[in-house]
């Protein structure tokens, strides 16, 4: 049983990466802060997502009693452990932006609350029940403390599923999961509704939720692909055969499909009603972000569904880890045409600022999953399901 | 014509695919395998390729995705052209969105009749047609392999049949057909 080597190539790339995006944050702070918190709210979010994502696809292995994963369950908690580093974060810049430190979160402003002023907004005063700082922040700590604990609780799961063959230990990840499925399915639109929906705060939609989450559970199911291709290419798990390698390709493929369809029913409801109320968030993004908006689509529906349509496709190493990345761009764009227009409408950038802080994100998201990846043996052969995961074959 | 057909008896499935390899191995080309459930793997152990159907079905969706434009442009635009929740632009491509609900539906029932059909014309599957099947007992627990004498020149006759044997059929049959 070998283990993966966190390389000090890798390791000095992912450092430069984060020097890179430290920079990059520092700079853009100092030369426009309106810019920059819109741009560092876009990226934690987005690689803290990715980690939440992974957990989740851990958790349904359990619950549903899926056999033909146990050989990739590492890849899968390796992705998941930025979960942690990212929630804090993601955690302070959420909390700074609602006690109206920048402007992001235009209902944290208290004037448009206050009748007496010229700024009042009586669209956004209705919401101060739900929209107002406190409670705010109490549901951030909740949704953000409570996945942490889940995912400390799995992992200590996971260290004694480690020691030995244990069916006992396999049924308590089992309820631990179907919890955290049940916490996971309120808390994952709700946050969605607080964090980005907010954004655009006249605005509102009912399915948001589920769209934030098809975005970033696909880009979590395209990271573990390719976590688990790069440690085949170092000729590590060996167990993990090409049928494996399809039923993920399977999974970016389905879900790539299931955010299409969750993007359209919202989009097509809107544009078809044609209500002002409604309406006014894809005029934004129509008028001012219009190659993005359409350039997403292509990235995120056209090139996956044509590319992995094929059998032969979603075994192939080139193909699948080409088109991750495409995937990986698209929700990162998708992910900035939800955030960026209600704060910065027409004057947005996607330049140094935008891209220099992915790149730092990028670089702190492969030290961690990289060096969890090297902190313990990559085969995983305790797992209750490990023999039939060996023989899995489509 | 006659055809001279020899049938091994199986009553294990795993049996069976050994067998099956072992066959293979001397170049024997088995015709089909007949059993009560799909085996798991068998397909490239007897050199059945890889099914094209799935190919099909891409031509097939393709087809219902242009039947649904063609319809939806001459209907809603051409013909009599409609102004539904004031929507009049007389341009298919700005009521596109419209229209993708019922191009999606159309490409999902073009596809999956064609294929449905293309499986029972590939397979002269129709209503009343009486099973081919050497023997009743492949609808219960047994597994039985065909292997066609006249394809199967090169290798002796008595060969196949004490592979057979010594990989674990419980009868062995030869027929005319």
């Amino acid at each position: 049983m070998s283990n993966y080597t966190f390389s000090s190539k890798t390791k000095n790339l992912s450092i430069a990466l984060m020097a890179i995006g430290l920079l990059s944050i520092v700079g853009g702070f100092l030369a426009d802060s309106h810019r920059a918190w819109p741009t560092l709210l876009h990226n934690s979010f987005f690689f803290m997502a990715i980690g939440l994502g992974a957990l989740f696809f851990l958790a349904v292995q359990y619950a549903a009693e899926v056999g033909w994963s146990a050989a990739v369950k590492r890849p899968i908690e390796a992705v998941s452990s930025v979960l942690p580093y990212g929630a804090a974060i993601f955690g302070v810049v959420v909390i700074l932006s609602a006690l109206h430190i920048n402007h992001v979160y235009h209902w944290a402003d208290p004037h448009v609350h206050d009748p007496a002023s010229e700024h009042y907004d009586s669209i956004i005063a209705g919401k101060s029940g739900f929209l107002n700082p406190v409670f705010f922040i109490i549901r951030t700590v909740v949704y953000l403390g409570g996945w942490v604990l889940f995912f400390r609780a799995f992992m200590k799961r996971s260290e004694i599923e480690g020691q030995g063959l244990n069916v006992q230990n396999w049924k308590a990840t089992q309820s631990l999961a179907a919890w955290f499925l049940v916490f996971f399915a309120v808390t994952s639109s709700t946050s969605a509704w607080d964090w980005i929906m907010s954004i655009d705060t006249h605005w509102f939609s009912t399915l948001f939720g589920w769209y934030t989450f098809a975005g970033f559970f696909v880009s979590a199911l395209t990271v573990i692909t390719l976590v688990v291709l790069h440690l085949k290419g170092r000729g590590l798990l060996p167990e993990v055969n090409e049928n494996h390698i399809h039923d993920l390709g399977k999974f970016m493929f389905a879900f790539s499909v299931f955010w299409t369809y969750l993007w359209f029913s919202q989009f097509m409801l809107i544009w078809y009603s044609n209500i002002p109320e409604e309406v006014t968030y894809y005029m934004d993004r129509f008028e001012n972000y219009k190659f993005l908006f359409i350039f997403n689509l292509f990235l995120n529906f056209f090139f996956p569904f044509l590319i992995l349509i094929k059998r032969g496709a979603k075994r192939r190493t080139g193909v699948l880890t080409f088109t991750g990345i495409m995937i990986l761009i698209g929700h990162w764009s998708d992910n900035f045409v939800m955030i960026t227009p209600g704060v910065m409408k027409e004057h947005w950038h996607l330049g140094w600022m935008e891209i220099g802080t992915m790149l730092g994100f990028l670089g702190l998201f492969l030290f961690i999953v990289l060096n969890k990846l090297a902190s313990k043996p990559v085969s995983n052969p305790t797992h209750v399901f490990y023999e039939e995961s060996v023989h899995h074959h489509i | 014509m006659s055809k001279q057909v020899i049938y091994g008896v199986f009553d294990d499935e795993e049996i069976l695919l050994n067998s099956a390899r072992a066959l293979r191995g001397k170049g024997v080309r088995i015709n089909d395998v007949f059993s009560p459930f799909p085996i798991h793997g068998l397909d490239p152990v007897i050199g059945i390729k890889p099914t094209r159907l799935s190919n099909a079905a891409f031509f097939y969706g393709m087809f219902g995705t242009s039947m649904a434009i063609l319809m939806t442009w001459y209907m809603m635009i051409h013909d009599w052209p409609m102004n539904v929740g004031g929507k009049p632009s007389f341009s298919w491509f700005e009521n596109m969105p419209a229209f993708i609900p019922v191009t999606f539906e159309l490409t999902v029932f073009c596809a999956a009749h064609g294929m449905v059909l293309s499986y029972l014309l590939v397979n002269k599957i129709y209503p009343g047609r009486k099973a081919h099947n050497p023997d009743p007992r492949s609808t219960d627990d047994k597994f039985i392999m065909e292997i066609q004498v006249a394809e199967n020149k090169k290798v002796a006759q008595s060969e196949i049949i004490s592979v057979l044997q010594s990989t674990g059929a419980i009868e062995i049959n030869q027929k005319e057909l």
